[in-house]
């Protein structure tokens, strides 16, 4: 029944996930034992962190503005060095400090919010002035390894979860991470805030006059985008079950890359997170076919990614072109004037 | 519900922009059960109190109340939640987003804690069907025209159940049978008892629907009166606050001898598939020739092949004898061929350059950017067109989107006149414009025409087209289906041209 969607956001999505299916088929055709559920698993467990602030990063740029999010890679490092200080140094109980986790982002992602949104500061700098900062607090705790020795931290670490007795397993944070992802697609589809989400991404004078609670949301989008971040790195502390200061660096490029190669626009409106998380999918088979490979440098994961996110951008651009075409042919049918007098004007 | 009863009190409402005293001590009164036309000049001050009223802007004094309880709205958010909804001028949709969802967004209905897409589509189809619109509602808006568009915002402000409903030119981009089925919904509305306040440049509409009228002027209030005791001339002097008989000063011009004149331009046979169908037609130099028909008839897209915007297919198109072809509007400005397009707001004007930057810019494009113009010489012919158009600004440096929209025109129209075209092609250059502009603009028109500049002149105003033109074009369905010259282009030949082709 839902036909939402604009067919040609739905065609880049389609592009993905059949990219997804292709590079996953290459891989499983040229190396034995790629083509197995365990990999498939391994894909997620390795790439749930990345998959959590993709998923937050979709949200950010859904609502548009020159909206972007880059502290998210720095947030998961505060987040797995306090972890780690706090399991070290207090003897607080593990999820209470998750909580406190949790609340820190929120907190922090409120605060870029007010400022994105009430002063009407540009995204990218208030985001960057949060990833220094970010970074910043991690080194001030320590600039050595803290591991976290945590006996819960440990046990949820090292849960094997089996799937139906398959013998593949996947870990807890991928259970956090798909939670995420499934809360998040219901929230952009089914609720009033997601729909919001888009208007002010479509249009934001628009959604102003249609009387949408503009500043609000865009409060609670940088909000969310840091707590997802904040969960990413509960995610991250469980995968290294460590906190350093170099964790996460330069994770925020790679979740704006899958969202992107997901089919979500850097210019607002379109987009959502079932496109993020093939995104992060296609990003992760991409490692593990150099992996599979042995001989080629892991660098090639970022040579690759580049060629897809500019293959990406080509298509959503020709698929936009070709929709604002198929609006000035639709015009000629239905006997309007057409509006391309644009093209004559704007050479000048 | 009683005739009498005021819905919506404005008193003394003042509101100051940066330089700009933008409205001063306004009353407005509106009662249940009306519809109320705001007239006035472009920038009277209609707009700033409809967005004041809306709670885009704030008012620095004045109390409004609602069915007799005061209300501050702060927000379009509470403005709608007090129950006044509104269409504003432009569009104001998320193209991004379904028709149906444009219309429920911000007050969706839910089931089991969802959004309810079944009830909301669904609603949508009953919504439009209401206007007698048959579309996809689950279709992205952008894939529709402006026209529909336009009505689906409609369909977006008569569904919240408001008390008061604002209509700041919703007929602009409409056709005659979209402005009857709106005028339909509104003679319904208002025997349900809402107040509507209504704001165009049409006066045939004014006086087809409204029961009172409420003139601003300078962003002073004029007066309020009962539709039967202002007529139309009266109304019009009270807009210009000065006695009118322009009108009738234009009417002299008409006279032209094509004869014995060599065409400036030339086509022949020309025609572009899908867009329109061969024909032959040839201007002189101080021709106005006007291009009229239906919407959709072709007339624009004509017009762009005269400038290189779609190429041609098939003839050929002659300047002074040679053969040209124009293959870009570049081609079409090198052999002094000018054109204002039909949406200024989008596609000319560049509301974050001055004045003075927007109007130099066609000329500084066409001389290239090693032969800049420099800061004097751009002063001086920024200077001297503002003097001559008459443009309303307080400097040339003020920054074009500051403007009212008939000044804007007008800065659009200088930046190609200073680039000395022998053809200049206006599409609409007086819609959503107020009276007096239009008239000064069509004065414009036609000393140019005096001068020798050759004129093609797109309107949707028959009597305008009439007024202007001493040569008419006929369009119907993407064929030029008669010529017209001089005195024979009245609105009854033009009419019947278009109605029943050559019978008459």
């Amino acid at each position: 029944m839902r036909k939402l969607k604009i067919n040609a956001s739905q065609f880049s999505l389609l592009i993905t996930i059949l990219l997804f299916i292709a590079l996953f088929a290459a891989g499983s055709v040229k190396y034995p034992n790629f083509f197995s559920l365990q990999v498939f698993c391994n894909l997620l467990i390795d790439n749930s962190t990345l998959l959590v602030i993709s998923v937050g990063m979709t949200f950010v740029l859904i609502i548009g503005g020159s909206g972007i999010d880059i502290s998210v890679g720095s947030v998961i490092a505060l987040v797995c060095m306090a972890s780690a200080w706090l399991c070290q140094n207090t003897g607080l109980d593990a999820f209470t400090i998750m909580g406190l986790m949790i609340l820190l982002g929120a907190v922090f992602g409120f605060v870029q919010g007010i400022f994105i949104t009430y002063l009407k500061m540009q995204p990218f700098i208030v985001t960057l002035a949060g990833l220094m900062l970010a970074r910043g607090l991690t080194a001030l705790i320590s600039e050595n390894t803290i591991t976290i020795s945590n006996k819960t931290y440990v046990t949820l670490a090292q849960a094997k979860i089996h799937i139906f007795g398959t013998g593949a397993y996947i870990r807890s944070g991928v259970i956090i991470a798909l939670v995420v992802l499934a809360t998040a697609w219901f929230v952009l589809s089914y609720t009033r805030f997601g729909r919001n989400i888009y208007a002010i991404g479509g249009n934001e004078q628009s959604a102003i006059l249609m009387g949408l609670p503009v500043n609000r949301t865009k409060v609670a989008v940088y909000t969310l985008s840091s707590m997802c971040a904040a969960l990413a790195g509960i995610v991250f502390s469980l995968y290294m079950l460590s906190g350093y200061v170099l964790h996460g660096q330069g994770m925020e490029m790679d979740a704006i890359a899958s969202t992107v190669i997901g089919g979500t626009t850097l210019t607002g409106g379109v987009g959502g997170v079932v496109g993020a998380f093939f995104g992060v999918l296609i990003n992760g088979t991409i490692k593990t076919i150099i992996m599979f490979q042995g001989t080629l440098s892991s660098w090639w994961t970022r040579i690759v990614m580049a060629a897809l996110l500019c293959i990406f951008i080509v298509i959503q651009r020709l698929l936009s072109m070709k929709s604002i075409e198929g609006v000035n042919s639709k015009k000629s049918n239905t006997g309007k004037l057409g509006k391309k007098t644009g093209s004559a004007a704007k050479q000048i | 519900m009683e005739k009498s009863t005021v819905l919506l009190e404005m008193t003394g409402i003042s509101k100051v922009f940066p330089g700009v005293r933008a409205l001063q001590n306004v009353d407005f009164r509106l009662r249940a059960g009306e519809i109320h036309a705001l007239m006035g000049e472009n920038g009277a001050g209609k707009s700033t109190l409809i967005k004041v009223l809306t709670g885009v802007y704030g008012r620095d004094a004045g109390t409004m109340s609602l069915e007799g309880e005061q209300i501050t709205v702060k927000s379009p958010q509470e403005a709608q939640s007090a129950g006044i909804s509104t269409v504003y001028q432009e569009v104001n949709l998320c193209p991004n987003l379904s028709v149906a969802e444009n219309i429920y967004i911000g007050r969706e209905p839910m089931k089991f804690g969802r959004i309810d897409w079944r009830e909301i589509n669904k609603r949508a189809k009953d919504a439009l069907a209401r206007l007698e619109l048959d579309i996809d509602v689950t279709k992205v808006l952008n894939t529709y025209s402006v026209a529909v568009q336009q009505m689906v915002a409609i369909a977006r402000a008569v569904d919240i159940k408001a008390k008061v409903l604002v209509l700041d030119e919703p007929t602009s981009s409409l056709d005659e049978n979209e402005v009857e089925k709106l005028f339909e919904i509104m003679k319904k509305l208002k025997s349900n008892g809402i107040g509507i306040i209504f704001v165009t440049h049409f006066l045939d509409q004014v006086y087809q629907i409204c029961d009172r009228i409420t003139v601003l002027k300078n962003g002073e209030l004029i007066g309020e009166y009962e539709i039967s005791q202002l007529p139309r001339y009266e109304l019009v002097s009270r807009m210009l606050g000065k006695e009118v008989d322009e009108f009738a000063a234009l009417e002299n011009s008409k006279v032209f001898n094509k004869q014995g004149k060599k065409p400036f331009i030339e086509a022949k046979n020309v025609g572009r598939r899908g867009t329109i169908n061969c024909f032959n037609l040839s201007l002189v130099e101080g021709e106005v020739l006007g291009l009229t028909g239906l919407l959709g008839s072709g007339r624009t897209e004509m017009a762009r092949l005269f400038f290189g915007a779609d190429k041609i297919d098939s003839g050929e198109l002659v300047i002074d004898g040679n053969r040209v072809h124009l293959n870009s509007p570049i081609d079409a400005i090198n052999n002094e061929i000018a054109f204002c397009p039909e949406d200024r707001k989008q596609e000319g004007v560049i509301g974050d350059l001055s004045v003075r930057e927007n109007i130099i810019l066609a000329l500084q494009t066409k001389r290239g950017i090693a032969d800049r113009l420099t800061r004097k010489e751009q002063e001086k012919i920024a200077d001297d067109y503002i003097r001559l158009l008459n443009i309303k600004v307080s400097s040339p440096e003020q920054l074009l989107k500051n403007l009212s929209g008939g000044n804007q025109q007008k800065v659009i129209l200088a930046r190609w006149l200073v680039t000395r075209p022998r053809l200049l092609i206006l599409d609409e250059p007086t819609r959503g414009i107020d009276v007096g502009t239009k008239t000064e603009i069509q004065k414009l028109v036609l000393g140019l025409a005096g001068e020798g500049l050759a004129v093609m002149f797109i309107s949707s105003e028959l009597d305008e087209t009439v007024r202007c033109c001493n040569h008419v074009a006929v369009l119907r369905d993407r064929n030029m289906i008669g010529e017209l010259y001089g005195e024979n282009a009245n609105q009854t030949t033009i009419m019947q041209t278009i109605a029943g082709g050559a019978k008459q």
